[in-house]
């Protein structure tokens, strides 16, 4: 059953993503104290472990949520549906994780 | 086309002055029609509705049968909400004295008031909402306790009398063809708490299919406007949870 399967994946990176977000917003308040440079990003998170897994994570939950409440939506609101918007949302899923998986590699690696 | 009337059916009512009614007329490309109607007192929709059609315009087609509010024919939109007209009475509905009274909203309009009901009632069909038998004649009658959890679950959504009114109210059901509707899942619900019925699986099998209860978003239109106070949501809360634990223990495909 596909649809309950989206369903308990909507879900359960909603929870995921729901305490992830708090901290990244409370980490923007407080990086921006002292003055936001790239120095300072690249000094917290270069090497880091920590912070790689917890974007690591954020970037998937996001991966696997965004797509499917977007299908959610394109499909109630418009007349796409079936297997175009499926593929479309997929590919959506996989663009969103290797853009932020990239993201992840330029500030923990490089 | 602006009539009045003058005739006095019932001796025991008391004329307040006259209403402004607006009905539509014809199917998607009709139109609204005025009408002037004598306003009485505990008069009900219908009753202003029936007035029209005996004493202004006789080819109204509209649907009614048991004014009592029990067969759930004669649900339409008034004033822009879906009711049963029967027991919606005009003091309570009535805006200025002025009624705007149109067929239901999400069902194939065929005339004037009237709506085609085959596609509310396909999507309960769809929904495997038809109790599935397990014993015979000859058996003996199941005994099952007014009060366990699962019949008293059952007992709360069960006395839908098929009216339409969450359908009309449901917006997923106006975005979404495919979305099975509040009446259709709040049965699915009666059914897979029913412990005489032998389909359960085959229920929730149904109501997980793409348009089935997890396209519900819980909006609460359908709890808002059923007639008899029925709370279909929170039967496609139990159906999403029930499909949920079935694919977390490895019931469900």
């Amino acid at each position: 059953m596909i649809e309950v399967r989206l369903y308990a994946a909507q879900r359960l990176s909603a929870m995921i993503l729901a305490p992830l977000v708090i901290v990244h917003l409370i980490l923007i308040l407080l990086a921006v104290e002292g003055g936001l440079t790239a120095a300072e990003i690249l000094d917290r998170t270069r090497g880091s472990i920590g912070w790689a897994a917890f974007y690591g994570i954020f970037v998937l939950a996001a991966a696997i949520h965004a797509p499917i409440g977007l299908r959610n939506v394109i499909r109630e609101h418009t007349g796409w549906r079936g297997e175009g918007v499926d593929k479309a949302m997929i590919g959506l899923g996989i663009l969103l994780f290797v853009l932020g998986g990239r993201a992840i590699l330029a500030v923990v690696v490089g | 086309m602006a009539v009045t009337g003058t005739e006095r059916p019932a001796e025991t009512m008391s004329e307040t002055g006259t209403l402004s009614v607006e009905v539509w007329r014809g199917r998607d490309d009709g139109r609204f029609q005025s009408f002037t109607v004598p306003h009485r007192a505990n008069q009900t929709v219908l009753d202003i509705v029936t007035w029209i059609q005996r004493h202004a315009e006789p080819a109204l087609a509209y649907r009614f049968a048991c004014r009592v509010g029990v067969c759930g024919s004669c649900a339409m939109t008034v004033n822009g909400k879906p009711r049963w007209t029967c027991r919606t009475h005009v003091g309570k509905v009535a805006v200025d004295g002025h009624l705007r009274i149109e067929p239901l909203r999400n069902l194939p309009r065929l005339k004037d008031l009237a709506v085609d009901m085959t596609p509310f009632f396909e999507k309960w069909q769809a929904a495997e909402g038809r109790f599935h038998p397990t014993k015979t004649r000859r058996d003996p009658l199941s005994t099952i306790s007014p009060s366990s959890p699962k019949r008293q679950a059952a007992d709360a959504g069960i006395e839908c009398i098929n009216c339409g009114v969450c359908h009309a109210a449901c917006d997923v059901v106006a975005w979404n063809d495919d979305y099975l509707g509040p009446a259709a899942l709040n049965r699915a619900w009666t059914l897979v708490n029913d412990e005489r019925d032998g389909g359960k699986r085959t229920v929730l099998d149904a109501v997980s299919q793409g348009g089935g209860c997890h396209s519900c978003h819980s909006h609460g239109s359908c709890v808002e406007h059923c007639p008899v106070g029925l709370n279909p949501t929170r039967g496609i809360a139990g159906l999403k949870r029930m499909t949920l634990v079935g694919l977390l223990s490895g019931d469900a495909g």
